[in-house]
């Protein structure tokens, strides 16, 4: 099982034959995961070489899901064709979309999220890591070699406090590990996340990550409340941000008196979610809840 | 990036949205000159990038010239919620019939654009927004569909516009809606939009935030940046590619991805408690694939931060190398030599962590120390900062 990624997953990557696209399409094919052909119109027909194994570039997601079955595409176009890229990604109706590039134009995502509306494609991104569901699948850059396969589920904003937390339960290991971006419009959400875990028997625990600005983490504390009986337990970066500053990415910054995380965390504690002052205290949490 | 009211109704014009808009003083001299020229009444007024100016005394009717170089004589340097007025607007006067709202914005939780609009405008929005929200119209436009003279009359209608002027008020929104999407903005906002004595409907104020990762193709937002009101370490970080936020606190904070940093900010700001109330100094994301030379520009930026009294260097390598952290390190204290005199405290962990701390050890500098957790060197960097005090 697993949620959105598993062993029958068949990876193509869009902008393989970039630096980053080429870079990160090693490590998930070091890590086990079935990566099977990429995409640039300009080099179809050419071929990239990794270690033990060589991969066809297709001119379109649309060949490359005819030729090879394809039923993920990662996405390390840069920020200005993005949304180009991700429109041909549901175009060509493939179930997952990750995008991981940073930087793209809130007025792209929000038009290639509109355009996702009614359409068969799950958009994870953009400004993300990605997703792992540990010993079956990677679609992303998140290290594989972090944790492995286990029984607690990870949503979060940030890149690195996904590793950071995989790190802190790596005895336990993840069913799935999935970081969905800091942007102000992302693809799928907390909420989405809580309800495939909740949904999910290889998943017994979750751990949700949240951060400064917007209203996602109250959100999902009140899905929780309503919809979630599997333990949850949470963390919030960001106390000491300014009002006003964004931090780092685009969607972290409060405004006024909203998105503060004083505000998500006490959402997160009234939905009955344990909530960690630091990271290391928030896997205590979880440690404490998976041992009884 | 939010723009002063000048910029946002200079966008405005170029658009084709009808603006009431003057010229920007420095001097009083300068506003007497402009009210000459504009002759008649003129409103002299504060550009600071935030709202309230009125009430503080930023914004003045001049009958006369000289009545408009006495009022920027008096604005000009006044504090403003902590911000110094540099600039005025004079403006042309206005006979003002009646005041409306108007406005795009992005809809975080809908994930789609929402406009705004009211008949009953002029006052702040959050507290029309608040005391009349019947008043205040809230309508989702489709980011691909956008808004053409249809949705532009359903705004109006939806914000109780009279009938007599719906049709002036749709047209202005569309031609708003093409500054908001053309611009690449996060808001765009007119309070007032005003009905003036000969029946025309103007732009009175503007506000617009605009989208900073759509600066690739917008190659006129280099010059809208006020370069003089950035604090000189974050234009300089700026200047190195470098995602850095100053802070008021005493412990320079180093890390890689923006969640970590913020994560790192608060964690030190916990520890602190139990030392002396010290606080974190800065914001410093070195981001996901970090390299030697980047982690030596970014400890340049806060060492040279007089405020710190310690660093704390926090990285998990995913992408990021811890070798290649530790080499940073190391290379930047060898470079700055004596200068270095701030002690660093360096939490690594993650790919290629045992040759980080190797390299670290090996090299023993006595400024570094290095610590295994995280929260146990935010404790040591509070810790060192308080004793440095």
């Amino acid at each position: 099982m697993a949620i959105f990624l598993d062993e029958n997953s068949k990876i193509i990557v869009q902008g393989i034959t970039g630096g980053e696209g080429m870079k990160h399409t090693r490590r998930m094919l070091a890590s086990g995961a079935q990566v099977v052909g990429g995409v640039n119109a300009r080099k179809a027909g050419t071929k990239v070489d990794f270690d033990d194994v060589t991969l066809p570039v297709f001119a379109s997601v649309e060949e490359a899901i005819a030729e090879t079955g394809a039923n993920v595409t990662v996405g390390f176009v840069p920020p200005a064709f993005t949304k180009d890229s991700v429109i041909e990604a549901i175009d060509a109706a493939i179930p997952l979309a990750v995008v991981i590039t940073e930087g793209v134009a809130v007025h792209d995502t929000a038009a290639f999220w509109a355009y996702a509306q009614g359409k068969s494609t799950r958009i994870i991104g953009p400004n993300c890591p990605g997703i792992i569901s540990p010993g079956k699948s990677n679609a992303g850059i998140i290290p594989a070699d972090i944790a492995g396969p286990g029984r607690v589920g990870l949503v979060s904003k940030s890149g690195t406090l996904t590793y950071q937390m995989m790190f802190e339960l790596r005895d336990f290991g993840f069913s799935t590990a999935i970081g969905i971006g800091g942007d102000p419009i992302i693809g799928t959400t907390h909420i989405d996340a809580l309800e495939a875990f909740q949904a999910d028997p290889e998943t017994d625990a979750i751990v949700m990550i949240g951060e400064i600005g917007g209203d996602a983490e109250e959100r999902a504390a009140a899905y929780i409340k309503a919809n979630v009986t599997k333990p949850v337990v949470g963390y919030v970066a960001g106390f000491t941000a300014p009002e006003g500053k964004t931090m780092g990415h685009a969607g972290a910054i409060v405004s006024g008196s909203s998105g503060t995380a004083q505000a998500k965390k006490e959402a997160l504690e009234a939905a009955g979610v344990r909530v960690g002052k630091t990271p290391s205290e928030t896997a205590r949490l979880m440690r404490e809840i998976l041992q009884g | 990036m939010d723009l002063f009211e000048y910029q946002a109704k200079e966008l405005f014009k170029q658009y084709g949205v009808p603006v009431s808009l003057g010229e920007v003083a420095t001097s009083p001299a300068e506003a007497k000159a402009i009210a000459e020229k504009i002759g008649g009444v003129t409103v002299v007024k504060a550009q600071v990038k935030i709202g309230g100016r009125g009430k503080a005394g930023g914004v003045k009717v001049a009958k006369t010239p000289d009545e408009a170089a006495a009022h920027a004589e008096a604005i000009l340097g006044m504090d403003i919620k902590g911000l110094t007025v540099h600039r005025v607007l004079v403006d042309p006067g206005a006979d003002i019939k009646e005041e409306y709202y108007v406005s795009y914005l992005l809809d975080r939780s809908n994930r789609t654009f929402l406009a705004m609009a009211s008949y009953e405008g002029g006052m702040e929005i959050e507290q029309l927004a608040v005391e009349r929200p019947d008043a205040l119209a809230k309508v989702p436009v489709d980011a691909i569909a956008g808004v053409d003279l249809a949705k532009g009359r359903e705004i109006a209608i939806a914000g109780k516009f009279p009938a007599e002027i719906v049709d002036q008020i749709a047209e202005i929104l569309v031609k708003l809606w093409d500054t908001f999407v053309g611009t690449d903005a996060t808001l765009v906002e007119v309070n007032p939009l005003a009905r003036v004595g000969d029946g025309s409907i103007v732009a009175l104020d503007g506000k617009v935030s605009l989208d900073e990762n759509a600066d690739f193709r917008q190659p006129g937002n280099a010059a809208l940046e006020d370069k003089a009101a950035a604090d000189p370490l974050e234009a300089k970080a700026k200047e190195k590619h470098l995602n850095y936020v100053k802070l008021d606190g005493e412990v320079g904070i180093i890390g890689n991805g923006a969640g970590l940093v913020m994560s790192t900010l608060d964690v030190v700001a916990y520890a602190g408690e139990k030392h002396g109330g010290v606080k974190p100094a800065n914001f410093l994301d070195i981001g996901g694939g970090a390299s030697a030379e980047v982690m030596a520009n970014g400890l340049d930026i806060i060492l040279n931060d007089p405020a710190v009294r310690s660093v704390f260097v926090n990285v998990f390598g995913g992408i990021t190398s811890c070798d290649a952290v530790a080499n940073g390190i190391v290379g930047a204290l060898d470079t700055l030599g004596d200068s270095a005199t701030k002690p660093l405290v360096v939490r690594l962990d993650g790919n290629n962590v045992i040759e980080g701390r190797r390299i670290l050890a090996e090299r023993n500098h006595p400024l570094v120390t290095v610590v295994e957790t995280m929260d146990g060197a935010a404790d040591k960097a509070a810790e060192l900062a308080n004793a440095g005090n």
